[in-house]
């Protein structure tokens, strides 16, 4: 209980501090604000906020064709623009008659945030726009109109733990999925199970990355773009941001060297690690399905990976045993000739050795992905199928025929015994 | 047959296998079926079943264990028929184990069994005169002789790697690992279809031969199945090796016991031929 009350008490203190802090930066940016707008020779002077709200802080307000048409005081006054007068972005009726038309001219929020809105001119939400979607998104849709508030505010839509579900509501929206043609499909879903997603919604860390942190929060681009933060080849910059020790190893790698050399089929980290669903990298089933991701490019080695014991076991979905990343590593995969390889020949009884304790040079000749049909690479193996193989057509061809003969006869006999 | 023969034919049964036989033939079908149930699964890993399966008997790390218990368990009984072998070659000084009539080992007279036997199926001859061992019951014998030995071998490869790498190249491990499984279908896919068949299914047994549990033969199907052994003992110097009539808790243990087996083998194979035709 005492704690309790200390807690309240703490709480009431910080809330009317940052309610003075608010009001205080409100009004120290409203004259600045103001003084951008061209100052006013002839006479009618500007209707105020309060001349606006006169009319607009009214829930039954609505325009013809019955929208809203309301602005809450409280709401406004709380918002980050809450010191800043209506005409500061309804311009256009800074010298209007009162009741001005119903038709306004659209607020640019460029006349202050110039630089955002250059970088939002560069977007997939721009470009859709411009090319006639009427859902890509403008300013409104993720910081709202008069209820804007700042991104360290926790209600802002903008909020660090709040853009996911801001971009959801399009990303994640059946509708505006179809109507937009976003090729991506719902990312919604996918990225709320993901290791990030769960970072900021169980554990609500500030520090986990939300859909800006990759995409941008303005220029966001598509990932065909070049200039794009999730184009193939700035992914691992972009991931890099805060996975930078594993950046600083895919970058030696040979995966990294043909990414770089502006091979398409490169993987980078989503390739594996996906972009939406990331999973935690110890988790047996994600590590199983890299599994398959690695055979998608080495279809071979897949499959003569699966005719080892390894390949097997993880096939029937148990993690007990050996996968790709186990000996070749993960993120620094380099070439069996590169002496800093794990599969490197110096290297191989060390590699064997992580699971096999007491690998020696011997035990590293067995082949992991020995292939029975190539009789240059596994002469032995080769002739030990084809061996096992006549044995095996041999024994079934002459018992099968043997067994059928046998049934005939038999049956044979079974009705002539009835018979008599 | 004389007249003899004829006499002395009442309700009486003559024991084929001993309770030792019949006891390792046991845990041969267990451990068979153990090692084919919880391998399988690896050896068709690609087949929709196989991951089912693996997880219905309790996951890897219980087929893992299963697997080498049931193994043990197989080799177990391989040392002890050889044991079995060599006491009664060294203590009894019994030979008929390398030639005549109770020998495994093929016999010229095989070769012509063979031969009437498939011109008796296409209507071209009399059935051959059987002796106590025929030649197809010596063709499973063999077969499951050297599949024990190459599968079990191939096995303590697959199990002690490291062990076995102070003394070979490591490329044996990839040979072993296909051997021990084409073996392994090979003696899978054989006793459950063509032994289940020569032994239990085809129209003479169906739907099953009892001797193999209760170890006992009646006078009658001897005579008709084996004439030269029935003969052999009729016209043999003592009375007539007779045994009693097979209890009926034991025949209908055997029953169970054997449609199960049976009924298991079966759905392996189908699973195989699942995997191998999808």
């Amino acid at each position: 209980m005492r704690h309790r009350g200390m807690l309240a008490t703490l709480a009431v203190i910080w809330t009317l501090a940052s309610a003075s802090a608010i009001t205080t930066a409100g009004q120290s940016a409203a004259p600045k604000a103001r003084g951008a707008a061209p100052a006013a020779a002839p006479a009618p002077p500007p209707p105020t906020t309060d001349d606006c709200l006169a009319c607009h802080d009214d829930d039954s307000l609505k325009r013809a064709n019955g929208t809203s048409l309301t602005v809450h005081k409280a709401v406004f006054g709380a918002s980050v623009h809450g010191a800043l007068a209506c005409v500061d972005c309804h311009a256009d009726l800074a010298h209007a008659e009162l009741p001005h038309a119903e038709k306004l001219a659209k607020v640019d929020c460029a006349t202050c945030h110039g630089d955002e809105v250059a970088q939002y001119r560069q977007s997939a939400h721009a470009v859709a726009r411009a090319g006639g979607s009427s859902v890509a998104a403008t300013c409104v849709s993720c910081h709202g109109m008069h209820d804007i508030r700042t991104k360290s505010d926790p209600q802002s839509r903008t909020y660090h733990l709040n853009v996911a579900a801001t971009c959801s509501s399009c990303h994640g929206n059946a509708s505006v999925i179809e109507k937009g043609h976003i090729a991506i499909g719902d990312v919604a879903s996918p990225f709320k199970d993901s290791i990030h997603g769960r970072a900021l919604s169980r554990s609500g860390l500030l520090v986990a990355p939300t859909c800006s942190d990759c995409h941008g929060p303005h220029d966001i681009r598509k990932k065909a773009d070049p200039a794009s933060r999730v184009a193939l080849h700035n992914v691992p910059a972009t991931c890099g941001k805060c996975h930078e020790g594993i950046a600083h190893q895919f970058a030696g790698s040979v995966h990294a060297t043909i990414l770089a050399k502006g091979n398409g089929g490169a993987p980078a980290c989503q390739t594996c690690h996906t972009a939406h669903a990331i999973h935690a990298a110890d988790d047996p089933a994600w590590q199983l399905g890299v599994v398959n991701q690695c055979g998608s490019c080495h279809a071979d080695k897949m499959k003569t990976y699966r005719d080892t014991f390894h390949g097997q076991v993880t096939k029937l979905g148990f993690r007990a045993v050996a996968a790709c990343a186990d000996c070749h590593g993960n993120h620094r995969i380099l070439a069996a000739s590169d002496p800093a390889s794990p599969i490197a020949q110096g290297n191989l009884v060390r590699t064997c050795g992580k699971c096999h304790t007491n690998a020696n040079a011997n035990f590293v000749k067995y082949d992991p992905h020995a292939d029975k049909h190539n009789r240059t690479r596994n002469a032995g193996l080769y002739f030990a199928s084809k061996g096992m193989q006549l044995l095996l057509m041999v024994t079934f061809a002459f018992f099968g025929l043997h067994s059928a003969l046998w049934f005939g006869r038999g049956m044979k006999e079974r009705r002539e015994k009835a018979r008599v | 047959m004389s007249e003899v023969v004829q006499l002395r034919e009442t309700d009486r049964y003559v024991l084929r296998f001993s309770r030792a036989d019949r006891l390792l033939h046991g845990f041969l079908m267990l451990s068979f079926l153990g090692l084919a149930s919880t391998g399988l699964p690896l050896l068709f890993s690609d087949a929709p079943w196989a991951a089912r399966l693996a997880r219905a008997l309790g996951g890897f790390a219980v087929t893992h264990r299963l697997h080498r218990v049931f193994a043990t368990m197989l080799i177990a009984v391989f040392v002890a028929h050889l044991s079995r072998l060599v006491e009664r070659v060294a203590v009894r000084k019994d030979y008929g184990i390398f030639w005549g009539p109770s020998s495994m080992v093929p016999q010229p007279r095989d070769l012509v069994d063979m031969y009437q036997h498939v011109r008796w199926f296409i209507g071209l001859g009399k059935r051959p005169v059987f002796d106590r061992f025929t030649y197809w019951e010596k063709f499973d014998y063999w077969a499951v002789f050297w599949g024990m030995a190459i599968i079990g071998g191939s096995g303590l490869m697959l199990w002690f790697p490291e062990v076995f790498a102070r003394v070979m190249p490591g490329w044996v491990f990839n040979i072993a690992l296909l051997v021990h499984g084409e073996e392994a279908l090979l003696a899978v896919g054989f006793i459950f279809t063509i032994h289940f068949f020569n032994s239990h299914l085809r129209p003479e047994k169906f739907p099953m031969d009892m001797v193999i549990f209760t170890g006992r033969v009646s006078e009658r199907d001897l005579r008709e199945e084996r004439p030269a052994e029935y003969a052999r003992l009729a016209s043999g110097p003592g009375p007539f090796p007779g045994a009693g009539r097979p209890s009926a808790r034991l025949w209908l243990a055997g029953r169970v016991v054997g449609s199960v087996a049976v009924a298991a083998g079966l759905t392996l194979v189908s699973l195989i031929l699942y995997a191998l035709v999808f």
